[in-house]
């Protein structure tokens, strides 16, 4: 099986750890993992400020470097998801469709192809999970507290398999943190006290760890986490899956 | 032009942090009684469905059941209306009130009259209008636009509401006891109900086989105005259909358990027919309305049955309360109609979500609002009304996103993501830094690390 790693531009900029352990789970896991180096970005934030007419060069190249792998594999919900919506071409789309149905959030790629039942890993710690919207609701990898339907998590259930690790009750199980792309600076007001809201959350139940799909998410949450000077840190899945 | 803005409005909200949780705490509380009440419904995701699927039929054919619906209520002596517009639909009201030498009237809620601005028309031409419906009454002493369609003065504690009752009802100062200022709402709503001739209604869902129309309140006061007035008059949005009225059990059972966790409304009146002697006038508005069903990406915002949902779930919305808006619907489902109406005033208003897709999810007629609201933001781009610096710092990021080599190379100049996202918007004073610390820049990227401790 011959995956091609996409990482996000901003993982690959400022969260490289996560990249690192992304990558280094699915090598343990057996995969042949390959990483093409002249890639950027997935072309969302222009999309969700409503620039997506200006995507056209990011998706000649994400067509480029991902054409031709069995899979391609992400940390990342946000980008996965736009990939799988809105990735086109004028001249190649048969390519993107293709890719469209062969990308994978890390989560869903391990619960749903490789149908990973076990882990090595060991995170002693209380950790609360951050439901990352478009990884939950947009590519579905947990049930959402809306529907009436039977509850799952592709990330929970991977979670469940680390040693030693205690995931934190939350009181509200999947509200969005207020990152938003753009909409973090955009709208600095609510953004910030969604936030922060989110925080105390995981805060009032003891976590020690914050972890969740997206660094995006993770990244906002940080930097409030870190401006009240809080020695909660954020990890992304990945980074406690190849904990040990 | 700079005009209002939802996230200029939202931060001054914001000011006041305990009244912001307050505001959220109140309106989730709401939205954890709707999950309790739906969750008692094993066939929910079915009814949603088929909701969904009875007002697409709707949508499709809307210029045959209006038809039939109008035929059906003139058989039963109704008198229809049409209006093109706010304007019409302002001025049909005014004449029927003038013919009869009415100067005074009393209105059940109605969302429509609101983005009608149907009372400042008749207030201006001498008519009085009295809001009917206790929290509708209470914004309008407040002299303020409701701030949610279902929960109008949601946005105001018990204790303004009761400086409110002492200006303007007489109420002792301080008296903030929700039993008490209700009861007063009702002695002094109760001498308004019998001494009115006219009185206007919402209309909830129009049966196009019977050419009755149903009015849903929880506090009777549509029935109390209409039942005791010589004239009603309901003003309709055209898309307020449904083909039979054995449809009605799906949207009565979708409608309250949305809204407010409640299994019914406690009334759910139906009108078929005027009493000897009165008359009942239906005034169907298409206002923007006929504009949105020809937009495809857009037409199914026309489902809406107006059950506020999707507001009370809205993680923004709770933040920014309903007058950020500034339109006469709030929240997701009235940042997807609005830009209909005005795009360049509410330009901004698709912008004001994380498309989180929430909305989409409890709306009890599945329509796709997070989508809508990121093809509005297209659009909106498109048509010109996106800020000059915007367009600039997006064009700037396409093209280094589109090549490796400036990607690389800003990236080592200072880590690219650092410069453009998510400041991509503003550099000027930067407002992540605000009360967010930046990402510790690492010593290398991912792909500097990779090059090293793999092979390629």
């Amino acid at each position: 099986m011959n995956v091609g790693l996409f990482i996000p531009c901003y993982v690959d900029q400022f969260y490289p750890n996560a990249a690192i352990a992304t990558l280094q789970l699915l090598e343990k896991l057996g995969v042949t993992v390959t990483y093409p180096k002249n890639q950027t970005c997935c072309g969302q934030p222009m999309a969700n400020s409503g620039f997506e007419h200006l995507t056209g060069g990011c998706n000649e190249l994400f067509i480029k470097n991902f054409s031709g792998f069995d899979y391609i594999v992400a940390p990342s919900g946000s980008c996965v998801l736009h990939i799988k919506e809105h990735l086109h071409s004028r001249q190649h789309e048969d390519e993107a469709a293709d890719i469209s149905s062969k990308i994978y959030e890390l989560s869903a790629f391990l619960t749903d192809v490789l149908k990973v039942e076990s882990l090595p890993s060991k995170f002693p710690f209380r950790v609360g999970v951050h439901q990352s919207c478009h990884g939950q609701r947009g590519l579905h990898l947990s049930q959402m507290s809306e529907l009436v339907a039977a509850p799952f998590s592709k990330p929970g259930s991977l979670l469940q398999m680390v040693k030693g690790i205690e995931i934190v009750p939350l009181n509200r199980i999947d509200e969005c943190c207020g990152f938003g792309g753009t909409f973090c600076v955009a709208e600095e007001a609510v953004s910030a006290k969604m936030g922060k809201d989110r925080i105390e959350d995981h805060l009032e139940h003891g976590a020690e760890y914050i972890t969740g799909v997206d660094m995006s998410c993770l990244m906002h949450m940080e930097g409030l986490l870190n401006r009240r000077g809080s020695k909660v840190k954020v990890l992304h899945l990945a980074e406690i899956l190849n904990a040990d | 032009m700079h005009t209002i803005d939802h996230a200029e409005l939202a931060d001054v909200f914001n000011k006041d942090e305990a009244r912001v949780d307050w505001h959220d705490e109140t309106l989730w509380w709401i939205r954890q009684k709707r999950d309790k009440a739906v969750n008692q419904l094993p066939e929910w995701e079915l009814l949603r469905e088929t909701a969904s699927k009875i007002k697409e039929n709707v949508l499709s054919n809307l210029a045959g059941y209006l038809e039939e619906f109008e035929g059906n209520a003139q058989k039963n002596g109704i008198i229809v209306h049409w209006a093109a517009d706010a304007k019409e639909h302002n001025q049909i009201v005014l004449n029927l009130l003038k013919g009869k030498g009415i100067n005074k009237m009393v209105k059940s809620k109605s969302m429509l009259t609101e983005e009608c601005h149907l009372n400042e028309h008749l207030e201006h031409n001498g008519i009085e209008v009295i809001d009917s419906d206790l929290g509708e009454r209470i914004v309008q002493l407040a002299k303020e636009p409701p701030s949610h369609i279902v929960l109008p003065c949601i946005h105001k504690k018990k204790e303004e509401i009761g400086d409110l009752f002492h200006e303007y009802l007489g109420t002792p100062a301080g008296n903030a006891d929700p039993q008490f200022l209700t009861e007063t709402a009702r002695q002094h709503l109760r001498e308004v109900f019998l001494t009115r001739r006219a009185a206007l209604t919402g209309v909830n869902f129009a049966v196009a086989e019977t050419g009755e129309f149903v009015v849903c309140t929880n506090e009777g006061n549509a029935d109390m105005g209409a039942h005791l007035s010589e004239i009603h008059i309901a003003s309709m949005g055209m898309e307020k259909l449904i083909p039979k009225r054995e449809n009605l059990g799906v949207f009565l059972r979708l409608l309250t358990r949305s809204a407010t966790g409640q299994p019914i409304t406690t009334y759910s009146s139906h009108f078929s027919k005027p009493r000897s002697g009165t008359e009942i006038h239906v005034i169907i508005v298409d206002n923007g309305r006929s504009q949105q069903l020809g937009r495809p990406d857009f037409r199914n915002s026309l489902k809406c049955i107006r059950c506020g949902s999707c507001m009370n779930t809205c993680p923004v919305y709770r933040r920014s309360g309903g007058h950020s808006y500034h339109n006469a619907i709030a929240g997701p489902i009235g940042a997807i109609l609005a830009p209909n109406l005005d795009m360049e005033k509410y330009a901004d208003l698709p912008f004001a979500s994380t498309l989180c897709g929430s909305c989409s999810n409890v709306c009890p007629v599945k329509i796709d609002i997070h989508q809508q609201l990121y093809k509005w933001r297209q659009v909106i781009v498109q048509k010109g009304y996106a800020a000059t610096g915007k367009k600039a710092a997006m064009k700037m990021m396409s093209l280094t996103l589109a090549s490796p080599t400036a990607y690389h190379l800003g990236g080592k100049a200072g880590r690219f993501v650092m410069k453009y996202a998510p400041i991509a918007v503003n550099n000027k004073l930067n407002p992540w830094y605000k009360q967010r610390d930046m990402p510790e820049p690492p010593k290398e990227s991912f792909g500097e690390w990779y090059t090293k401790n793999r092979k390629a």
